[in-house]
Formats: structure tokens, sequence, C-alpha cells
């Protein structure tokens, strides 16, 4: 056993300690001291998951138990760590990513007052922390103590600044639309526990045997219930389209690359779990492929640049679910690791240009950025390219697994995608030519202060950029290059169970061909056209009518929750406050109160004080018991 | 060990010595000193309880933590208290909050002090009390004795409405404390005879009383409803919004913190063993009723405006879940009650200090007229946000645990319930979350333009808090320990009948 | 003579007595009243006793003679006392009100 895995304990421990340092020194200590250690903290541990990543490849893995967390007759659930394949790869995603998002915060949160500062990359490191203890924990305890970790850190970034109520309100959505979520990840434990006797994955998934089909099925149905809170999936995806109100960075990290696809890592940690239950099988496929389409619909006809790419994620993460539902688990983790790479870029292009259009975040005020940040234009387009499918680039490869996967469990499936795919292409392109290309559309003051922003913006855009291209070179699909999919080999003891399990038809080759000519062909068209017709884009004051003003107002969805959900709640909430706690209970009780209250006073006028009347009452109560006695 | 050589127990240390402090500081005239003493007498019994935590081991200890002497011999009742692992945890409890709300509310200024700490001290001696005894007569003697100044506590020093709220109370748990009573007796009258008399008080002969199946029925009713309106669990809960609200804060943190687990723990310790027919017959019922008061109670608190009384219908709402998870009868349920007894006791002691700051600085305590603290008192908005979520149950701190097991008691008990019981987890983030944005977020107004940070001994009592709620969030284990005996006496109880 | 004639007089002197009490408004009239029924409660208390002690003779128990004679002796000498410091207050009430009619006595009331 490799002495790295000594040190794993130390990966989660470094951004706790940024955390707490820069938490409690935030008035002692200078922007740039809480940058290093913001930053620095992370690269340590990025360094030390290098290391990791290197002795997993090797094949080795390993089981850390720490102390007990809960130890009774009944259940035993340990503070335990497990370092495997797959979560070596979500190690690296997320303070690699983590690190240059870091890196580029230190620019792009410059004007914030030094404690804020300080804070700001404090709760940065909590939720490095929070993140890292979801997938290096060795049972599901440990993974929802992550699991909610990362909601909170979410919570609090995105009500960063707090002096907004919009913002507020934001915050709140998001941290309660994952408690739904929650909810269904408690159920699942506590399913398995009374079951099992046991959180802990190595036994749950050696004993999943012993699960009824019941079982299993209720047990993968609520834990997909998490996922879609964390995950952003119908019908709980709301929130994350709000959750743009954070800074920036905040989004590239949290809502795009790392904190989101949680609810894939859960999945794909809990494979078996899925593969045993095809029902559930089934629903995650549907709601994965429902959300891709939907959220891409939307993503067509919103104007604020971080709203568009919002609705992106949706999309992709909905992707990633199809996978999963269709059996493709490396074909889910692989599109979340390109994901990572092109979306953080997305995002943090996306800030670059937030930044120096001062402010700006609705793309019909942009255009013709293109000459203004030489850097941010080329990285944007090839993060584009890469999200659209293009070959070579990642997300090509990626995506093409998905969707050759789900063509071998149904055609439907594949063509839906498709057209997943083909929207996909045209709000990129669409996004991407409005800011970039054509005439400069804003204010003159702003054209005037337009410039390419400082290095520790445009580094991070580098980096990501050169990951988005050659990201997807990990995963050949075996057609091109013989043993070229060095990640499927990489994660086949993960999903070993699993692939015993399943019966695979391979795909022939010419179809394999067929599918992706028609799937790559399709973006390009619809790439083309939204890049000729919008980069020509004139501002109008023409109300969208239709389908148009239905997907501009996203489907109508946030104001049938509020119709059918908050209001009902409220209203049954100010029922029982008012009437049925203070008329009802109260009433009651003051009630009983009341009487008693009452018929004293009204006995009380027997006290005449006449000693007459005393007696006389005395005499005739005797002669009562008098009468009672002798003729009853 | 000999137990002629140990010449006094810690459960009668800890029940004499804040008798003796109480009725000490009622007899100091200046007010200064008088709080002085009875902050440093708390910190005495605080040292004693930890003292007793280090002899828990009744294996090793247990003359150090039982004591027993002839008191009405001739009723067959004896002075006997004894600390198991859920008294020690109860009294600990005890000891630790007291100093806290002292220190924490050092800066009130009471009329007549010395009477307000007096009477405080006695209910700390009639807590421990409650916590030690071994005899059903002697749990009933401290169970009044523990109430009695609360009453004088709160209709002295109260709010405007103090008179209503105390009048309501008083009539509140006096009515369960008779009907108790009454149970108590009927149920003495079918224990076997003692050395001296007809009868006996002693808790075994308690356990073992001679009841029908139709009378444990009854008279299980009779103590649930005395102990339901103490904890307090729907409908029964009426009192306590409106208590909470009038008393002086300090009054309610030894109402919240501490009183209402004498409910839990009696349920814990009296009905279940004695009654455990009844229980497994009416366990249902109990359970539904919980959950029920749970979902209503959290709805209840997202419409509330008074700070003080959205921590009483939160408080509700977690009472609530303990009470149920204690029905379950499950292991892992009642370890959960365990901590998640001294787990809120810690929590809503911090919302009850975070709430006075506040209340003290701005003159108010409505929610809508409060906003934009955080701007002015960054400090306090932490400790408010983190002990908030504590409240709500946020992995890594010390409520998460016992939630956790709890409810995972109540899925072995019920799935239907548990999935009730969790809408009550969404309920309780969405009033946490817009209690603290509308208090704390957003712009500062008139009313809070003017609030100062807070001071150092504030801030250190917060933090204490905030240690012991990380460090029972991240390692309960300790607590778990110290509870495993109660809990196997209590489990077997039940099974033994099944 | 029957025990049924000492019991008859005791009655109608008892309903004398409280008839008394309950329609006069003198309190002179009231205490001789009360008076009344006091002796005629010590009527039936001798009567009694001497059926009694008849029946104990018959069967040779000496031992509860005179037990309720002596009895009577007792509430007399109490009566006697009752009376002196009953007519005391009656005499204060008139010094004080100039009236002994005792509805004027409801200075307790309210």
């Amino acid at each position: 056993m490799s002495n790295v895995f000594q040190l794993v304990w130390l990966i989660p421990l470094l951004p706790l300690l940024g955390f707490l340092i820069n938490g409690l020194g935030r008035k002692q200590l200078s922007k740039t001291m809480a940058g290093i250690i913001g930053s620095g903290t992370v690269f340590l541990s990025f360094l030390i998951s290098v290391a990791v990543f290197y002795s997993v490849t090797n094949g080795n893995t390993y089981v850390a138990h720490y102390f007990d967390f809960i130890n009774i007759t009944a259940l035993k659930i340990g503070f335990d760590f497990q370092i495997d394949q797959l979560s070596s790869i979500f190690l690296l995603i997320i303070t690699g990513v983590g690190f240059l998002i870091h890196v580029y915060s230190t620019a792009y949160m410059h004007d914030e007052e030094p404690k804020d500062f300080a804070k700001y990359f404090s709760f940065l490191n909590l939720f490095i922390f929070s993140m890292l203890l979801l997938v290096m924990g060795a049972n599901y305890v440990i993974m929802f103590i992550g699991w909610e970790g990362v909601g909170l850190c979410s919570y609090l970034l995105i009500g960063y600044w707090f002096k907004n109520t919009n913002y507020n309100i934001a915050a709140k959505k998001a941290f309660i639309m994952n408690r739904i979520g929650d909810l269904g990840f408690l159920l699942a434990v506590f399913w398995l526990i009374t079951k099992l006797g046991t959180a802990d994955y190595q036994e749950v998934f050696a004993n999943v045997s012993k699960l009824s089909v019941t079982d299993i099925t209720g047990i993968s149905l609520l834990l997909f219930v998490g996922a879609m809170g964390k995950s952003a999936q119908i019908p709980l995806y709301t929130w994350l389209p709000d959750a743009m109100a954070g800074p920036t960075p905040v989004s590239a990290l949290i809502h795009a690359a790392t904190m989101v696809t949680a609810g894939i890592y859960m999945i794909a940690r809990s494979n078996i779990l899925y593969t045993m239950a095809p029902v559930t099988q089934g629903v995650v496929a549907i709601v994965g492929l429902s959300t891709a389409i939907l959220a891409a619909t939307i993503a067509l006809k919103q104007n604020d640049i971080k709203k568009v790419l919002a609705y992106s994620t949706v999309s992709q993460l909905g992707y990633m679910f199809l996978a999963l539902g269709v059996g493709a688990y490396t074909g889910a983790v692989f599109h979340v690791m390109t994901h990572a790479f092109f979306k953080a870029l997305l995002f943090l292009g996306a800030g670059s240009v937030i930044h120096a259009m001062s402010g700006e975040q609705d793309i019909r005020n942009m255009g013709g950025l293109k000459k203004y940040m030489r850097v941010t234009h080329i990285t944007f387009l090839l993060a584009c390219l890469a999200i659209a499918g293009m070959p070579p680039f990642s997300g090509f490869f990626s995506k093409d697994e998905i969707l050759a996967a789900a063509f071998e469990r149904s055609p439907l499936l594949w063509g839906v995608g498709v057209a997943g795919a083909i929207m996909t292409a045209f709000y990129m392109f669409r996004l991407y030519a409005m800011t970039f290309l054509g005439k400069f559309r804003g204010a003159h003051e702003q054209e005037h202060h337009v410039h390419e922003s400082p290095k520790a913006i445009t580094i991070p855009l580098i980096i990501l950029a050169i990951l988005s291209v050659i990201g997807g070179w990990i995963g050949i699909p075996e057609i091109f290059m013989h043993g070229g999919h060095r990640l499927e080999a990489f994660l086949a003891p993960v999903f070993a169970q699993s692939n015993a399990l399943t019966v695979k038809h391979p795909l022939s080759h010419s179809t394999e061909y067929m599918l992706m000519g028609i799937s790559v062909g399709a973006a390009l068209v619809a790439l083309i056209y939204a890049w000729s017709k919008f980069s020509k884009y004139q501002k109008t004051d023409v109300e969208e009518t239709g389908l148009g003003k239905v997907l501009a107002n996203k489907w109508y969805v946030d104001e049938l929750y509020d119709a059918i959900i908050v209001k009902p709640v409220q209203s049954i909430a100010g029922y029982l406050s008012n009437i049925f706690e203070k008329k009802g209970i109260d009433g009651f009780v003051n009630g009983v109160g009341k009487a008693v209250n009452y018929s004293s006073r009204q006995i009380r006028l027997l006290q005449t004080g006449q000693v007459g009347t005393y007696v006389l009452m005395m005499v005739l109560g005797i002669l009562i018991f008098f009468i009672i006695q002798l003729f009853l | 060990m000999d137990p002629k050589n140990i010449w006094i127990t810690f459960p009668e240390l800890l029940i004499w010595f804040p008798l003796i402090a109480g009725l000490l500081a009622l007899v100091i005239r200046k007010e200064k000193t008088v709080k002085t003493w009875a902050i440093l007498s708390s910190l005495i019994t605080l040292m004693i309880s930890v003292a007793s935590l280090y002899y828990a081991d009744n294996g090793k200890y247990f003359y150090y933590n039982n004591v027993s002497y002839f008191w009405l011999k001739n009723l067959g009742s004896n002075f006997t208290l004894g600390l198991d692992g859920m008294g020690h945890l109860l009294t600990a409890l005890t000891a630790v909050s007291f100093p806290v709300i002292f220190i924490a509310t050092f800066k009130t200024n009471y009329k007549n002090a010395n009477v307000f700490y007096g009477l405080m001290l006695l209910t700390q001696s009639g807590l421990m009390g409650v916590f030690s005894a071994m005899d059903l007569l002697v749990f009933y003697f401290f169970w009044e004795l523990a109430v009695i100044p609360v009453y004088f506590l709160c209709s002295r020093w109260g709010g405007e409405r103090r008179i209503q709220a105390t009048f309501k109370f008083f009539v509140y748990t006096f009515a369960g404390s008779l009907l108790m009573l009454a149970g108590i007796i009927y149920v003495y009258m079918h224990t076997v005879p003692a050395a001296f008399a007809d009868h006996s008080f002693a808790i075994n002969a308690i356990y073992s009383a001679d009841l029908s199946l139709a009378e444990k029925n009854w008279i299980f009713w009779l103590f649930f409803i005395a102990f339901a309106i103490k904890m307090p669990v729907f409908p029964f809960h009426t009192w306590q919004p409106d208590t909470y609200e009038q008393a002086p804060t300090a009054t309610t943190m030894v109402l919240s913190g501490i009183m209402v687990k004498m409910g839990v723990f009696a349920v814990i310790r009296w009905i279940i063993p004695i009654f455990p027919d009844a229980v497994l017959k009416f366990d249902n019922i109990i359970i539904g009723l919980s959950v029920f008061g749970m979902i209503y109670a959290s709805l209840i608190a997202i419409k509330q405006d008074d700070l003080k009384r959205f921590v009483a219908y939160s408080s509700i709402a977690h009472i609530g879940l303990m009470c149920a998870a204690i029905f379950t009868k499950t292991e892992i349920g009642l370890q959960g009650v365990m901590i998640q007894m001294f787990s809120h006791g810690i929590n809503i002691i911090g919302m009850w200090i975070v709430v006075d700051l506040i209340e003290k600085q701005t003159g108010t305590r409505k929610i809508s007229e409060l906003g934009g603290i955080a701007q002015k008192a960054p400090v306090l908005t932490i400790f408010l946000v983190v002990i908030a979520l504590a409240n709500i149950a946020l992995p890594l701190t010390n409520a998460f645990v016992g939630e956790f097991m709890m409810f995972s008691g109540l899925f072995k008990f019920n799935m239907v319930y548990t999935a009730f019981a969790l809408i009550s987890i969404i309920l309780s983030a969405v009033y946490t979350l817009n209690m603290v944005q509308k208090v704390f977020y957003g712009e500062a107004n008139t009313i809070t333009v003017k609030m100062q940070e807070i001071s150092l001994n504030q801030k250190l009592i917060l933090t204490l808090l905030l240690v012991f709620i990380f460090l029972f969030g991240v390692y309960p284990q300790p607590l778990l320990d110290l509870t495993k005996d109660t809990v196997t006496v209590i489990i077997t109880k039940v099974t033994s009948i099944k | 003579m029957e025990i049924k004639w000492y019991i008859g007089l005791a009655v109608a002197l008892f309903c004398t007595g409280i008839v008394g009490v309950l329609t006069r408004r003198n309190s002179i009239i009231i205490f001789m009243c009360i008076e009344l029924m006091l002796n005629a409660v010590n009527l039936l208390l001798v009567a009694f006793s001497k059926m009694h002690a008849a029946s104990a003779l018959v069967q040779s128990n000496p031992n509860v003679v005179s037990d309720a004679q002596i009895f009577v002796f007792f509430i007399m000498v109490v009566a006697a006392a009752e009376v002196s410091v009953g007519l005391a207050i009656i005499v204060m009430l008139y010094r004080n009100t100039h009236s002994v009619d005792v509805n004027f006595l409801n200075r307790l009331k309210n």
C-alpha cells in the first residue's frame, strides 16, 4: 500500500483550515494573504490528490477509518474515507478546477472590502471541504454530511451580497429545494439502515442481494430524489438559474463544475442499486432526458449571459442522468469531467465579460467584444465548440458516448437526445455571436471601459481551454482507436458489479459512424445558422409572442410552483396560526377558564351576607335530608 | 470500595448545593453580589457535575451515584437518589445551562434580585432532584419543587401580560400534576408491601406493580397527559408560546432548555417501564399525534412575527420528534432522543441568548421591524446563523446526530410517519431561513441602525455553546456511551413483554 | 311514660326555636330562640339517657347509667357562659347602632 494514502485526511482538512483561518482572521488579513491562504490550501490538496490519483492508477484503493461517528448496538457508522478510482477522479476535478477558480476569484472579487474578501474565500474553502467530504466518505452518512454541507455553502455564496433581498430569496430557494431532495436521500439511507443495518458502501453493495426488488427500487428512487434536488433535475431544477445571483466564480465552481454533479457521483457510486432496479433506471433516463430538452428550450430565449449558461448546465446534467439511466456509468462520469472543464471555462469567460462590461449581464447590450478581449474570446469559442460536441473537442467524446449508449437502449432516446444537442449548439452560438461578434451595442462609457482582464483571470481561462480541448482524449471510442478509452478501463473496477449484470449489445461500426455523423452534422448546421443569424443581431423592441414568450418566461414553471405549493402552504399556515390555534385549541383552553370564572361569579351571588338567609338555607337543607331519609 | 466510607454522593451534592446556595442568595442584599454568587455557585455545581461524569460508570462506582435514606418509611417511600446514564446526561445539561444563563443575562437588572436568583437556584435544585429521583414520591416532590419557583419568576418578573400567561401555565401544569398524582397513587396501591408499609414507592416496586391490562391502559393516559403538557406535545402546547413570550428571558431559557426535558425524561423513566403494554397499544396514536404536531408547529412558526413565539413553535416541532422517537421503542431512536435532549437544550439556550441580545438593543422582537443586523453586528450574525443551522439539524452540528438517529428509529417503526415527519425538516428550513433573512440580511432600518456588536462575555458564552454544538456534532460517541445503560434497560422492559 | 312524648315535646320546642330565629329580627328574641333549641336538644339527651339506662339495668350493666345526664349539665354550664357572652355582644351592638335589629348587621357583605 502506498504511503500517500496516509495523507488523504489532509485533502479535506487543508481547505477546512483555510476556512478557519480566513473566517476567524478576516479583519486582520490583507486581501493578498486571504487569497494566498484560500488558494494555497486548495492547491496543496490538489497536489496530494494528484499523488493519490497516481497511486490509484497503479491499482491501489484504500478505506481509512478515523473514528466512530455513531456506534451503538444496532448501527455502526464510522468516520471513514474511501479512495478508489471514482473518488480519485472527482478529487482531481474538485481540487483542480477549484484551485483555478480560487485564483480567478482573487482578481474577480478584488473590489470587495478586505473582510468581505476573506469571508468569500472562507466560504469557498468551506465548500471545497464539504465537496471533498461528499466524494471521500465511505458511507452514505459521511456523504450526506458533505451533501448538506455543499448545499449550505451554496446558500451562503448565493446570498453573499446579503443586502440585496432578491439574492437572499434566491439563496433561500436553493437551500429549500435542496432540502426537499435531501428528504429523499435521508429516507433512502434510513431504508438501507433498517434493512441492512449499515450505510457503509462496501457492506451495502456486498449485501445488495439480500434486498427485495421493492426495497431496491424504493431506495434507488429515493436516492434519485436526492439527486434531483442537488443536480437540478425536473421538478426541482428551478433553483439553479436563480442561483446565478451569486458571484460568477461561484456559479462556475458550485453551480456548474462540482456541486451539481454530486447527484451523478452518488448514483455512479451506488451503480449496483440502479442496475438492479430497471424501473428506476427508466425513471432516471426519462427525467434526465426531459430535463435536458426542457432546459435547452428555455435557454434558446434567455438574454442574461449567466442564465443561458445556467439552463445549459441543467440541460447537460440531464444528459448525464440519461447516461446513468441507460447504464452508461462511465459515460456519465466522463461527461461530468469534460463538462467541468468547458462549463467552468464558459462561466469564467462570462465572468470576464461581465467584469469588462462593468457588471452588464444582458447579451443584447454586448456584441463585438472580440476585438477588445482576445484571450477571453478565443477560450470562450473553444468552450462553445466543446459543449456543442464538435470533434475533436472534449464534449464530442463524452456526449457521443452517452448518445450511443442511449441508442443501444432505444433509438427514441437517441433521437430526442440529438434534438437536445442541436438546440445546445444553437443557443451556445447564439450566445457567442451576440456577445463577441457584430457591433458593440452597449453604452459609450461601457465601450470606453471594455478591456481584457488581468492575468489572474486569463491564465485559468487558458488552462481550462486546453483541458476543454484535450480533456476528451482519455476516452476515445473503440472504433477510432483500439484501447483508446482509457477512462473506461480505469473505472472498470468501480462498475464491475454492474457490468457483470448487464448484457451488452455493441453497435456495429457502421451504425456508430452513422450516429456520430448525424449528430455532429445536425449540430454543425445549427451552429452555422446561429452564427450567421446572430452575428448581425440588432436590438429590437418587438415583444416575444406565442411559443417564444412561453420559453422566455421559462414555461411559467416558477409561477406554477408558486400557485400550487407556496401559496397553499402559506395560507394553510395562516389558517392554522390565526384560526385553528387561537380560536380552536386556545379558544377551548380559555373557554374552560372562562366557564369557571363565569360560574363562580354566578354562585357568588348566593352569599348575601344575611345570617337569616343562611339559616333558612340550612333549615331547608336539613328538611330535604329528612324528607329523603324518611320518605324516599 | 466500601459504601460506608462515602459520606456524600453526587446526586446529593447536586441537589443540596444549589438549594443551599439559593437560600443564601435570598439573604444577600446587594444586587451585584447576588449575581456573582449565583454565577459562582452554579459554576461549582458545574464542577460537581463534571466530576460526577468522571465517575459515571455505575458498574465500578455504584455507591458514588446512588444513595437512599429513610424518609416517609410508613408510606413505603425512601429518599432514594441515583444517577444512571440518562440522569448524568440531564444533570450535566442542567449544570451547564445555569452558569451560561446567568452569565449571558448578567447585564439584565431585576427588582429584588436576591429573590430572583434565589428562586432560579431553587429551580435548579428541583431539576436535579427530578433527574436523580429513584422513588416515585421523591420524583413527584421534586417535580413540583422545580415548577413552583417558575410560577413566581414568571408572575413577578415577566412581561406585560405575565399574570395571564402564568395563570395559563399554572393551570396547565397543575392539571397535569394532579392527573399524575392520581395515577401515582393508583399505581402505588398496587405495589407489593415494603419493609415498614403496605405498599412502596421504590422504583423497582413501581415498575413491577400488579396492574391489569385495562388498568394500565387508562393510567397510562394520566401519566402521559401530565408529561405531554410539560414537553409539550400537540394539542397540549398552547401554554408554551404565551409563557415563553411573557417570562423573563432567563426563566424562559430554563423552561425551554431544561424543563421541557423533564417531560421527555419522565416518559422514558416512568411511563415506558411501568406501562409497556399500554405503550405498545397506543404507540401509533401518540406517534401520529407527535408527527402531526411537528408539521403543525412548523407551519405556525412560518407565520410568527414575534421572535420569542417563533422559537417557541420551533421548539414544539423538535420536541414532537423526540416524543415520536421515544414511542418507537427502538435502540437507535432512544439513543437519538438522549443526544437530542442535550443538543436541543444547548441550541435553544443559544437562540434565546441571541434573541435577548437583539431585544435588549433594539427594544423589539418583531421580525417585521428588524432587518440588516448583519451589517451592524456581523459577529452576532455568525453566532445566530450557526445556532439556527444547528437548530435545523445541519450535519456536523449536534442536532443532526440526534435527529438522524430519531428519524432512523422512526423509519424502523413506520415508513409513512417518517416521510411525513421529514416534511417538517423542509418547513424548518423555510421558517429558519425566513427569519435569518428578515432579521439579519437586507439593509439596516431605523430600528436596527444603532445595533452594537456584542460584548466579550457574550462572545465567550456563545463560543462555548458553539464548541458544544460542533464537538458533539463531530464526535457524539461519548454521549452515546454515557446513555447506553439506560437505553438498554428501557428496551428490555418493552421487549420482555412482546 | 313512652319516649315518643318526650321527642314530641323536644321537636315542638326546637321548631318554635327555628321559626323564631328565622322570622324575628330582634336579636334578643333570636337569642332566646337559640336557647330554646339548645334546651330542646338537652331534653332529648336526658330522655334518651333515661331510656337507655332502663334497658341497661335489664342487662345489669351499671356503667352506662348516667353519662348523658352529666353531659346535659356540661351543656347547661356552657350555655350559661354563652348567654353572658351573647348578651354582652348584644349590649355592645345596641351601644353602637342603637338598635338590636339583626338586619343592620350586614356590614361584612361586599
